[in-house]
């Protein structure tokens, strides 16, 4: 489409690079409470075994390693992920608005957070992980529930898919909305809450799951793009072009489903940011989805990154859910490329 | 070590360690810099006159007046670890309502004492927490005194002669009126009154119709004041469908009580059940 316009991409990946790095030091350096810079360079130095230049407040270093360290990771990685999820949906259903939510796994992870929530029993041996556990089985199961309802003959119908995740989201909506009935007023509120996301449960002792199970296949996605640059155009068309489709498109699902899932199960619901970030990414760089899935992954990082920075600095010492904050911004960008598109003739 | 050392660690030992609902030892030392994550809590550590030391609370502590120029915490279900710790609190007191649970694991990592109570919706819930509260602060004469005035003024209270059928609307703009059922802290509270809670089918708060609403066939509505308010005042909440064709409709038996001193359960958990209770006998 507009790929004569973004020949060299390097220098914009690199720039975005840039910008991430400068929205992380952001997200270290400010906080509620107010570390001087002598504090995270005195830090710095011991981590790396140096002669602190600075003596540190205990609970500086506490709050750095402990807390935002870890928070700026997690927003890093589920930001990454839940951006490329949203690049590959649009890419499976050549529809632009296409999103994660589309498969039931967001609804299937909402159910299943709500029955932790509200009916509150908790798993043997890891009582604390109950909810996120709960939630991803949620979403898995919903996904290939989706799946198992759109497969004939062994090809999956992209048609069916949505048809399917249409029922099984209003399905998965009418349990939740169940649930939320028998709530009292305490649970309601979790759940409000849940909806509205946080990344402040981030630890080092999460970490690793979020880096194997959302941004390990963000990592797989990456050199799938000139496949689903194939499959736009069409199935028929990919197939000719030596695109195994059948493969491509289950594997797509798959991925997203455990992205998807584990950050849903991990953060609760954050809007937008998995539509509005490939769209970022075509504007920037064009339609190739090479291009717009690693410019997902840099700028989705980037965003969420920055909007939790907004999220826990803009009421401090309170919170605010950091789905209101990507919800904020997303929406009227989301409407101005719309009204944009359509004065371009597009829709 | 020198003895009167010795003597010194001693006697600061006990004072202001408790065992909180989750069964952790919490530690407080005369602390100086509070943070308190629950209404109740918040009213309680002034009600013993510590409440110079509170440092920030949580948005639900709406009294005494002086909690509303101190810094806001957030909501208690959904605090942040930066965000207290921001406030170098050497003591922060919640409930287990309190969360979520990751935030209370962070505060805890960061070695401050945070003591996590016990929330029961009860006068012997509320009566607990006073005196957990009091024994953290050190405070624990004040404490007896305050228990013990609770439970004068309690057992001096003049109950309805037959308990009449009160039903709870907890209500947030004319759009949602949800009616306590039973294991709510307005039907503890009714009870406590010399009321009986003019529903029982269900627990918690749900959605009423009109038509359920004239079968519980209440003699009383009880609002809480924020609540009455948001539906637009006595004269409104009469004519509401449902209300209006029941006996406490018709007779403009309608009550409104302060939120936190009618459903709070702190210290003021008397005061809240006298006002209804008297009410209740008008």
């Amino acid at each position: 489409m507009s790929g004569s316009r973004h020949r060299n991409p390097t220098p914009l990946f690199l720039g975005m690079a840039a910008v991430l790095l400068g929205v992380a030091g952001a997200a270290v350096l400010y906080g509620s409470m107010p570390i001087p810079l002598t504090s995270l360079v005195s830090i710095a130095q011991e981590s790396i075994g140096v002669e602190p230049s600075h003596e540190v407040p205990p609970g500086h270093r506490y709050i750095i390693v402990h807390l935002r360290l870890p928070r700026a990771l997690f927003a890093i990685l589920i930001g990454a992920s839940i951006s490329v999820a949203g690049a590959m949906m649009q890419g499976l259903f050549r529809n632009p608005l296409a999103d994660p939510g589309l498969l039931g796994v967001s609804s299937g992870a909402a159910l299943g957070a709500a029955s932790v929530i509200v009916l509150g029993f908790s798993l043997p041996w890891v009582p604390t992980l109950t909810l996120p556990i709960s939630a991803f089985a949620g979403g898995v199961v919903a996904t290939l529930v989706v799946m198992k309802l759109s497969l004939r003959g062994g090809t999956a119908s992209v048609a069916n898919m949505l048809l399917a995740g249409i029922a099984i989201n209003a399905v998965c909506g009418a349990g939740t909305g169940l649930l939320v009935y028998v709530s009292d007023d305490e649970q309601l509120r979790s759940l409000t809450f849940w909806t509205m996301g946080s990344v402040g449960g981030a630890s080092w002792d999460n970490l690793p799951y979020v880096l194997a199970l959302a941004f390990g296949p963000a990592l797989v996605a990456l050199p799938l793009g000139r496949s689903i640059n194939a499959l736009l155009l069409g199935e028929s068309e990919a197939l000719l072009l030596g695109v195994n489709v059948e493969q491509l498109k289950k594997l797509i699902i798959l991925l997203v489903c455990i992205m998807v899932g584990t950050s849903v199960s991990l953060t609760g619901m954050i809007g937008f940011v998995g539509l509005v970030v490939p769209h970022l990414c075509r504007l920037l760089l064009g339609a190739d989805n090479r291009r717009v899935i690693l410019g997902s992954m840099l700028l989705g990082s980037t965003l969420l990154l920055g909007a939790d920075l907004i999220s826990r600095t803009i009421v401090s010492p309170a919170e605010l859910p950091i789905g209101i904050v990507t919800s904020i911004v997303g929406g009227p960008f989301f409407l101005s490329l719309l009204y944009r598109s359509r004065q371009r003739g597009i829709f | 070590m020198h003895w009167f050392t010795l003597l010194a660690m001693l006697s600061t030992a006990s004072a202001g360690t408790i065992v909180d609902s989750t069964n952790a030892t919490v530690e407080a030392n005369n602390p100086q810099r509070i943070v308190t994550v629950a209404g109740n809590v918040s009213e309680t550590v002034f009600a013993l006159g510590v409440g110079g030391n509170v440092v920030g609370v949580d948005a639900s502590s709406l009294f005494p007046a002086a909690v509303h120029q101190l810094p806001k915490v957030g909501y208690y279900r959904s605090i942040n670890a930066e965000g207290i710790l921001s406030l170098s609190p050497d003591l922060v007191i919640a409930t287990d309502s309190a969360g979520p649970p990751a935030v209370i694991e962070q505060i805890r990592g960061a070695g401050i004492p945070i003591a996590v109570l016990d929330s029961a919706q009860s006068f012997e819930g509320a009566q607990r927490r006073v005196t957990q509260i009091a024994k953290l602060l050190d405070r624990t004469d004040e404490g007896a005194d305050l228990t013990a005035s609770m439970a004068t003024e309690l057992s001096a209270m003049s109950k309805p002669e037959t308990a009449p059928r009160v039903l709870f609307i907890y209500a947030r703009g004319s759009g949602t009126q949800n009616v306590a059922g039973t294991e709510t802290a307005a039907n503890a509270m009714i009870e406590l009154a010399g009321g009986k809670n003019a529903v029982s089918e269900y627990t918690g708060y749900k959605p009423m119709n009109a038509e359920a609403m004239i079968q519980a066939n209440p003699d009383y509505i009880l609002f809480t004041q924020r609540g009455l308010e948001s539906i637009g005042g006595l004269e409104a909440a009469a004519k509401l469908n449902g209300i209006a064709q029941t006996p406490a409709g018709q007779n403009k038996k309608i009550i409104a009580i302060d939120d936190l001193l009618l459903l709070g359960f702190g210290p003021r958990t008397s005061q809240g059940a006298i006002e209804l209770s008297k009410a209740l006998q008008q």
